[in-house]
């Protein structure tokens, strides 16, 4: 990530231990920036209220994971158009591409799968989204603009 | 943050009425509340999610979990859900086929019964 990525706008960044219990803050900030500097509608600020939750959950689970005590950090730009949120971790990095898919919901075998279910739900959820190797862990870039309609899948 | 987790009994079903967020933090006690109850041997469960603000994969989780363990005694976890914003999150992951979802407890007990879904 590069500071020309949040040129203009404001920004808000923080850095929550990597603990389950401050999901819930940075799902409130980046809320709270997105209501009140973007023209997002509610619907879609919920929308990236859930995917922010799912990154950062999976950010903590990188985290314990990899056994750092490191926080995770979560920057979020609101511009009038564009919302966009970076999730950094330092746990030991993924391949999206190497998820397994479920099987259709028809199979019993589909209840198998509690877990896995997050970043299929970011993918829907965001207008962008980007899974970045970083020299520490992962980033993740989620993309919300105003004047799409929401949910693409 | 509070989650709110009430049982009260309803024609042979429990009813769990979940209140609040329920995301990594408060999913563990749902999880426990869930597998408390079928230790009790309650294999009919209904879960009303009216009171939810706020679901995320790891609710959705224990959901799937709650239902594979009350499937494998030969009973059922119902849903009840109105909410939009909740019910787009079992859409997009195609979990509305495999939860039975009533628009209310009511609707849940008679259809429950009757082995049928308004879903």
């Amino acid at each position: 990530m590069n500071d020309n990525d949040l040129a203009g706008g404001e920004v808000i960044e923080l850095e929550i231990p990597a603990r389950a219990e401050f999901v819930a803050l940075a799902r409130l900030v980046v809320s709270a920036l997105a209501a009140s500097d973007s023209s997002l509608a509610d619907e879609r600020i919920d929308d990236l209220k859930l995917a922010v939750s799912e990154a950062c959950t999976n950010a903590i689970e990188a985290h314990s994971a990899a056994g750092t005590s490191e926080g995770v950090l979560v920057r979020c730009k609101a511009g009038v158009d564009t919302v966009e949120v970076y999730v950094e971790d330092r746990g030991h990095g993924f391949d999206p591409a190497q998820l397994p898919d479920h099987p259709p919901v028809t199979d019993p075998d589909r209840l198998k799968f509690e877990r896995g279910l997050g970043i299929p739900l970011i993918r829907a959820l965001v207008d962008e989204v980007e899974f970045s190797p970083t020299d520490k862990g992962t980033s993740v870039r989620l993309v919300m603009r105003h004047g799409t309609n929401g949910t693409h899948s | 943050m509070d989650l709110g987790l009430d049982v009260e009994e309803r024609d042979g079903f429990a009813v769990l009425s979940v209140r609040g967020e329920v995301d990594v933090y408060t999913a563990p006690r749902f999880r426990e509340r869930l597998i408390e109850l079928v230790s009790e041997g309650k294999h009919k469960i209904i879960v009303d999610l009216e009171g939810v603000d706020f679901l995320d994969s790891t609710g959705l989780g224990v959901l799937v979990g709650g239902l594979k363990r009350l499937r494998s005694h030969d009973g059922d976890l119902l849903l009840v859900c109105t909410q939009s914003r909740i019910l787009k999150v079992f859409e997009i992951t195609g979990l509305t086929k495999v939860f039975s979802i009533f628009d209310s407890v009511d609707a849940a007990v008679s259809g429950g019964a009757d082995g049928g879904a308004a879903t």
